[in-house]
């Protein structure tokens, strides 16, 4: 979706402003939200597409004034009410109102083996790859309502195949619930004023990682 | 504790807002504990590995280990998913990664613009500059003067490379090695990499600066 989440290229936000000796979390709630979102993928069943795709699919108005972890406890409380694990009015009661759905929590002995297992991506391919690297693409001009990993800024701009990665899950299916699909991954590489024209720094390039579906050749 | 909202500009604001989320979460935490789909048991260790154990000293050992020894640089700039792992660094958010060289010719930057991916397995868990909109805009368009902002200039004839992470690849730059740092053991030299360095805000540090 074209939402406010796809910040690239945009003006006006001001400075980056970087905080000395940062800890990993500023206050007591985020540690909670952070950790009930890791562990309640598995019993809620979602992949990270669909939690990307919850933490997107809002407002820009409501993105943008949310911090980090608000957006994820906003996705989270979608997710959960769209499987009716727990729903707005039990939140809003502070207390469950509606039985339990048959999941199994994540006991504390899965904790690391989730961690160190992670979430590979990487599928193997039936076909070769379309592209090799040092191929002129261009992105399509694609503009889906629903999840995609095509950033704006990118779209129907030309560029060069720099990286092969194999086949990935592809998120624009995987966010919706419509399986993994996977598809090549390549690290495309454009000119700096290929996408900024006259204005771009000079000397810069800048890379995405765009799925097959993405690319057409240029 | 750190519960100081000093990255905070709306202090006044923000008070109210915090207090808020901060009930919704308890009640979340307490709805879904009452319902047996979490154990706080399991919450407690999630933050504790990402508050303790899984932070930028791990890519700062890869990065020591790469400046000292030629065949490991090799291997990292291979198949880094696979060198990282030789030294015990691997999992979640670091399923597949990339290791990025700096040279004087071309310096390196990481951002998502999409939403803030980032190699959680070397570097722990984002900083709070690298997730918000400033960050994400302005990287791609103007990455000079984001560096300016981390107080970092570098010479006209470098090359800036940004590299957007949009997928589950995850990119790990390894900063040049500084000058006056030969002949320090791998230990001393991890003292040198900052998380700034490995994400390309930054530089490697001097000797001098950490003696």
């Amino acid at each position: 979706m074209d939402g406010a989440h796809d910040m690239g290229g945009m003006d006006g936000f001001g400075p980056v402003v970087p905080e000395p000796n940062e800890p990993a979390f500023h206050a007591p709630w985020e540690r909670r939200a952070f950790a009930l979102t890791l562990a309640m993928a598995r019993p809620g069943g979602w992949n990270i597409d669909m939690s990307r795709f919850a933490r997107e699919n809002r407002s820009p108005a409501e993105h943008l004034s949310k911090s980090y972890y608000q957006i994820w406890l906003a996705g989270l409380e979608q997710l959960m009410a769209e499987r009716g694990l727990v729903t707005a009015d039990e939140i809003a009661a502070g207390q469950p109102l509606h039985p339990r759905r048959e999941v199994a929590a994540l006991p504390p002995a899965d904790v690391a083996p989730m961690l160190a297992r992670g979430g590979p991506t990487d599928r193997p391919s039936a076909a070769p790859a379309r592209f090799k690297i040092g191929d002129r693409v261009r992105t399509r001009t694609i503009h889906p309502r629903g999840h995609t990993r095509l950033p704006r800024y990118v779209r129907g701009h030309v560029g060069v195949i720099e990286l092969l990665h194999g086949a990935h899950v592809f998120p624009d299916s995987n966010a919706r619930g419509a399986g993994e699909q996977p598809q090549f991954l390549y690290t495309v590489t454009f000119d700096g004023r290929e996408i900024w024209g006259d204005d771009a720094e000079p000397g810069l390039r800048v890379s995405v990682d765009a799925w097959d579906s993405y690319l057409e050749p240029a | 504790m750190s519960d100081h909202h000093h990255h905070d500009h709306h202090h006044d604001h923000d008070h109210s807002e915090l207090s808020e989320t901060e009930l919704r979460v308890r009640a979340l935490e307490t709805i879904l504990t009452e319902k047996g789909y979490v154990d706080p048991a399991a919450l407690d260790l999630l933050i504790e590995t990402y508050e303790t154990k899984v932070g930028p000293r791990n890519g700062a050992r890869v990065v020591a280990k790469a400046w000292s020894d030629p065949a490991y640089r090799e291997r990292l700039l291979q198949d880094a998913t696979a060198a990282i792992a030789e030294l015990g660094y691997s999992g979640r958010q670091g399923e597949h990664i990339v290791a990025v060289e700096n040279t004087p010719a071309t310096h390196n930057m990481v951002v998502c613009t999409l939403c803030s991916c980032y190699p959680w397995s070397v570097l722990g868990l984002p900083p709070v500059w690298y997730k918000s909109a400033p960050y994400r805009s302005r990287t791609v368009k103007e990455p000079r003067a984001v560096l300016a902002d981390f107080g970092v200039t570098l010479p006209d004839d470098t090359a800036i490379r940004v590299w957007d992470s949009t997928a589950e690849i995850r990119y790990l730059v390894i900063p040049m090695r500084p000058a006056g740092s030969e002949g320090l053991s791998e230990e001393r030299l991890a003292d040198l990499v900052t998380r700034d360095s490995m994400i390309g805000t930054g530089l490697a540090c001097a000797p001098t600066e950490v003696a």
